[in-house]
């Protein structure tokens, strides 16, 4: 195992310069990154995480405060040197038309090939492991501009990690993919993480997915403050839910989810068992309900039965074969009377 | 491409006599020889380098700005060279200044420095002010840049006689012709160094390709490479402009093509690539020009587009579409 890589970063004020001044997005950020750790950074919008992670990076001056990568000030690392220590992949996207995927990953040797950036026997046995690692062997040969959303991602990714760096800052990585894609990634770079022993930060805005995936979290505040923590301690103490609930929005700690505040009150008493159930109570929740366990607060009752719903209202009992049926029976009832 | 084009003119050899006469033994009568030596053999040389110079040019302007569009001459090469000539021809003319009647002798040589001053002057400004603004900002100062400069030879073509104007037309209209051998001496060497200077900027061009931030994250001086690379561009757009003139289309249309023919956008392919096809097209747009068998000398201007145009919209429509380049 290499050289332990460590980025610490004390009393971080992070911002833009301009002639008129600075502009301070978050200040007084306390942070360090480890080897071998998966770290996602979640924030609402506007919150500074592009900031941060370039800024992290070395590619944005810090408005004040201290940076340090493995002991060294940030500042005073050459850029070809710090090209061989952090990688990244950003949101922007990568304009490479007309090149194949093996030569957009082989850019990432630059750090190490010689001025006309020739490609050594070790530098092709980089890139084809970095090409591996992410899974995208069978891209190799073809052209960025074909690529899918998804392959584009990982040959990004691929392109990263053939810096060869110890620490990678991904910048929303999983923005745009579908939901399976996203949990591939995940799974992908937090096995790189450990197994390779790098640094990894990612941010991102799949809260569920970096409650499951990362081994700490870091939460940038609307206010510039970064709370960090296991997953699961963030969750347990309300910090993720005092960072993220909104009006509309309540934070439900059971599921580790967040929902849509209810706009109707009524109440089902809801009876069954089984899938069907589970199912039928979203359906419920969907449409506004609270489940009751009381009769008498219930604007009806339903019964889910193996392959048939029985509604009871008013003491007339309504059937319905399917969920689709009884979906529509509450849509089409004024609940308001 | 290149022999036939020293064979063929107003007065055709063969190719025979063309080999002996440049391999040294010959037997050629001495206008023959003369007509091969001191005429045709600079004009296609200078051909050929201004090919390959603004072939080149054309390939660097058009990673730098990430813009499939630019070329050698959005930096403002083109308007300032034609101040200068403007300047001269137009403007001292009437105060007395006077030139041989226009082209001849040590005029020729006035013209030259007018118009590489000229460029040199207007790139010297667009170059310092590229330091202070992003990469998108250049190309349209560049482009404001020519505007205004247009404009003021607009107004001193206004104020202009006629046989003056005739002058000034030819000039914007180009011509390898004017590079005699004595010229040959400081033509060559800055085509090659600008050449030599772009070629050492392979590899940083290559990453500029992903954009600047992507570019600095493995450890690029973009500020740096983008400095000497417009440089490069300028000794190249700038030498050809003074010697022959705005020399339109070939700085667009090499690169295009080599990235059709060779379908990569890796520069250590795409550079001598464009030197090639930039220097073929040049030779064979002069080829044309100089209209051989008959009497003729067409603008090279109108010829370097009639070639470069169709070239350009026959390689987009088989690629389909422009995006995938950048």
């Amino acid at each position: 195992m290499g050289a332990q890589v460590k980025l610490t970063a004390k009393q971080l004020s992070i911002g833009y310069q301009h002639s008129a001044g600075e502009t301070i997005v978050a200040s007084g950020l306390d942070c360090s990154l480890r080897g071998g750790e998966f770290v996602c950074l979640l924030g609402p919008n506007g919150a500074g995480k592009s900031t941060l992670i370039r800024t992290l990076a070395g590619m944005q001056k810090p408005l004040a405060g201290e940076l340090r990568l493995s002991g060294k000030a940030m500042s005073d690392i050459a850029p070809r040197e710090r090209a061989r220590a952090v990688s990244v992949v950003l949101t922007e996207a990568m304009p490479s038309g007309m090149m194949d995927a093996y030569s957009l990953v082989s850019l990432g040797r630059h750090p190490y090939s010689g001025w006309f950036g020739g490609l050594t026997a070790q530098d092709r046995e980089r890139i084809e492991w970095s090409i591996d690692a992410v899974g995208a062997k069978p891209l190799a040969n073809r052209q960025v501009s074909e690529l899918s959303d998804g392959e584009r991602q990982k040959i990004s990714i691929a392109r990263a990690l053939a810096q060869e760096a110890k620490l990678m800052l991904l910048d929303e990585p999983t923005a745009f993919l579908d939901l399976p894609r996203r949990v591939e990634l995940m799974s992908i770079l937090r096995d790189l993480a450990h197994r390779e022993n790098l640094a990894l930060l990612l941010s991102t805005h799949d809260l569920d997915l970096a409650l499951r995936f990362a081994d700490r979290l870091w939460l940038m505040t609307p206010g510039g403050d970064l709370l960090q923590g296991a997953p699961e301690a963030l969750a347990l103490n309300g910090q993720f839910a005092e960072v993220f609930a909104s009006e509309n929005l309540d934070w439900d700690a059971s599921s580790g989810s967040f929902r849509a505040h209810p706009v109707a009150c009524l109440k089902v008493r809801l009876e069954g068992q089984g899938i069907a159930r589970v199912w039928t109570q979203r359906a419920l929740e969907r449409l506004g309900f609270g489940i009751s366990e009381d009769d008498g607060e219930a604007a009806f009752s339903l019964k889910v039965h193996k392959d048939a719903w029985e509604v009871e209202r008013f003491g007339l009992i309504q059937n319905f074969e399917d969920i689709e049926s009884l979906i529509e029976w509450i849509r089409s009832v004024d609940w308001r009377i | 491409m290149f022999l036939l084009s020293i064979c063929l003119g107003s007065v055709n050899f063969s190719l025979s006599e063309v080999l002996q006469t440049l391999l040294g033994h010959g037997d050629a009568n001495a206008v023959h020889r003369q007509i091969i030596l001191d005429f045709r053999l600079p004009q296609v040389l200078t051909a050929l380098l201004s090919g390959a110079a603004l072939g080149t040019a054309g390939l660097l302007m058009q990673t730098v700005f990430r813009n499939p569009l630019a070329d050698p001459f959005v930096l403002g090469v083109n308007s300032g060279a034609s101040l200068g000539v403007a300047i001269v021809l137009l403007a001292l003319g009437p105060i007395g200044l006077s030139l041989t009647d226009g082209l001849a002798g040590s005029g020729q040589m006035l013209l030259i420095l007018a118009s590489s001053g000229g460029a040199a002057v207007t790139l010297f400004i667009v170059l310092l002010l590229s330091r202070r603004v992003d990469i998108m900002s250049v190309l349209i100062i560049g482009l404001m840049i020519s505007y205004t400069i247009g404009a003021l030879v607009s107004i001193l073509m206004f104020f202009s006689m006629a046989e003056r104007l005739q002058s000034f037309i030819n000039w914007s209209f180009g011509d390898y012709g004017n590079v005699s051998w004595s010229q040959m001496r400081y033509f060559a060497p800055a085509i090659l160094g600008g050449i030599a200077l772009s070629s050492l900027f392979m590899k940083p061009l290559d990453a500029l390709l992903l954009g600047d931030r992507y570019a600095e994250s493995v450890g690029t001086r973009t500020k740096q490479v983008r400095f000497f690379v417009l440089l490069g561009a300028s000794l190249l757009a700038g030498t050809v402009t003074g010697f022959c003139g705005p020399i339109g289309f070939l700085g667009i249309a090499a690169p295009h093509l080599s990235r059709y023919l060779f379908q990569t956008n890796n520069h250590k392919v795409l550079i001598p690539a464009s030197i090639l096809v930039g220097a073929f097209l040049s030779v064979s747009a002069d080829f044309v020009a100089r209209g051989p068998g008959l009497d003729v000398v067409l603008p090279l201007n109108a010829i370097t587009a009639l070639i470069g145009a169709p070239v350009i919209i026959a390689a987009l429509v088989k690629q389909g579409k422009m995006k995938r380049l950048f």
